[in-house]
């Protein structure tokens, strides 16, 4: 048959000459071999003492930010919550009473703002979605823990740390 | 036999039973570490500064796990298989000649705890009865696994043992004694055996990797064939005590590898450094050395496991009975008319 492409490759298949029947130089060679690999450095990174590092838009547990003066930027309008595809954000909006001016920016802000990280698919559609930049998939690998309660993550873990702090 | 003598023989048997289960126990650590620098990787490192307590920790999850006899196994049997394996595993090294004389506060001693002068033969029968340990095992198991593990560990070991058998008798050829004492002393300084017999000591190697069970003949516990081989049924300690006379068995015949063909406690310049550090020292130098020997060759146990894959049963079988018989025949016939030539032109 006429070959379809001159990719085709015909192949010798020899009989094994004495020294490759007698297995002991192949095995010499396969023992060198796993010898330079005793010598190489290890490819472990252990991992929570170690970290790998990051690329810059590596997606990891999400943050809500303040702004310049230390305010929580969040509005809780929900467009966060309305664009995550695994409707894994939930919140419930408060009214800023007088005197909360130099915690919440906008006069409306989240009382309650959740995420179920074992829902979150980490998109960054939230990130997108924000019209206040009040959230950012910034921060590290979310850790493991015992119970799925657990992974609801609420203001304390998610805002960003006081500013004068 | 006088009575320091007798003391110091307890003493030695006490102290060779604890090092052998010692070596055996950091044994399987070393296993996990070199498997792991073969690999790349960094291996046990948890428990205790670079996981050196690992095997305590290993040695107490094995105590703690849950006994299991199963409804339709051998009682009695199936309790005698481990103890059988780990009981001829430990007796083995009764007759290995550890060091040469030494000498204590006026007092000879010899570092070995009994010198038979068929030591050899010992080894090997003790060896043999080692499968005994495994076939009883799988066997009162009442399962197919577990009996054609053990039927493949016996017919394993019985073709193999023939060959080891003929690769030794080449090497008393040349010694004239049976006594693993005697063949140490024969081979002072650099007159090592393996420099005369170095096919004898390749067939005595790949034997004894098929004695002992390890790869790349562990087809015994050959996991995608056989679940676990003969210990499919076992649980708990006397699991623990399967997997234990393994490592046990490859110190012991490491050792005899050593003994046989290394030069036991021998090593070049060894009568100067006697001459400069006296009767007491000078053992234990030797004593030292031939745990240097014992420690690489359980290394090269390990790393010959890391590198080659296990052999199909019937290549196996070709190995044992159409090469590694014929080649010991004729190194027998060639260890023969050479030392008959040597003899009679003089040498």
């Amino acid at each position: 048959m006429e070959p379809l492409s001159n990719k085709r490759k015909v192949l010798e298949v020899k009989p094994l000459n004495f020294l490759e029947r007698a297995y002991l130089p192949a095995i010499v060679g396969g023992l060198s071999t796993t010898m330079k690999h005793f010598f190489k450095k290890p490819v472990t990174i252990s991992y929570p003492e170690e970290k790998r590092e990051f690329s810059e838009n590596f997606r990891g547990m999400h943050s809500l930010k303040r702004d310049e003066e230390g305010r929580e930027r969040c509005t809780a309008c929900g467009l966060c919550a309305l664009s995550c595809p695994a409707e894994a954000i939930t919140m419930t909006a408060a009214e800023r009473q007088k005197g909360e001016e130099h915690l919440y920016r906008e006069e409306k802000y989240a009382a309650v703002y959740e995420i179920n990280m074992l829902r979150c698919i980490f998109c960054g559609l939230c990130e997108e979605a924000c019209p206040k930049e009040a959230i950012y998939l910034d921060g590290d690998i979310v850790p493991a823990d015992y119970l799925r309660k657990d992974f609801i993550y609420g203001k304390d873990k998610l805002v960003e740390a006081p500013l004068n702090q | 036999m006088e009575t320091p003598q007798l003391i110091f023989s307890i003493v030695l048997i006490v102290v060779i039973f604890l090092i052998s289960l010692v070596v055996a126990m950091y044994s399987t650590y070393a296993e996990r570490k070199v498997a792991a620098f073969f690999q790349d990787r960094i291996g046990p490192n948890r428990a205790g500064p670079w996981g050196i307590l690992q095997p305590l920790a290993d040695g107490g999850k094995m105590f703690l796990k849950e006994e299991i006899i199963p409804t339709n196994a051998t009682g009695f049997l199936f309790i005698v298989g481990p103890s059988l394996a780990i009981l001829t595993a430990c007796i083995g090294s009764a007759v290995i000649p550890w060091g040469s004389a030494i000498q204590i506060g006026g007092h000879t001693f010899d570092l070995q705890v009994t010198d038979i002068n068929v030591g050899i033969l010992y080894i090997f029968g003790v060896v043999s009865l080692g499968v005994y340990g495994i076939m009883i095992g799988g066997w009162a198991s009442n399962n197919k696994y577990s009996l054609l593990g053990a039927i493949r560990a016996a017919s394993q070991n019985i073709s193999y043992e023939i060959s080891m058998g003929l690769s030794i008798i080449a090497l008393l050829m040349l010694t004239g004694t049976l006594s693993l004492k005697e063949i140490a002393e024969q081979q002072h300084s650099w007159h090592w055996n393996v420099i005369r017999q170095p096919l004898g000591f390749l067939l005595f190697l790949v034997c004894a990797f098929a004695e002992t069970n390890r790869s790349p003949f562990d087809l015994p516990e050959c996991e995608t064939e056989l679940v676990g081989g003969y210990h499919t049924e076992y649980s708990s300690m006397k699991l623990g005590f399967y997997l234990f006379a393994e490592y046990i068995n490859m110190f012991i015949s490491s050792a005899v590898m050593a003994t046989l063909y290394w030069g036991g406690y021998n090593y070049p310049g060894m009568d100067w450094v006697a001459a400069h550090t006296g009767p007491t020292v000078a053992p234990i130098i030797g004593v030292v050395v031939l745990f240097a020997k014992i420690f690489f060759s359980i290394f090269f146990f390990m790393w010959v496991r890391w590198t080659i894959p296990r052999f199909r049963y019937d290549q196996l079988m070709d190995l044992g009975w159409k090469i590694l018989i014929p080649l010991a025949i004729a190194n027998i016939v060639l260890t023969g008319v050479g030392s008959t030539l040597l003899t009679h032109f003089g040498y």
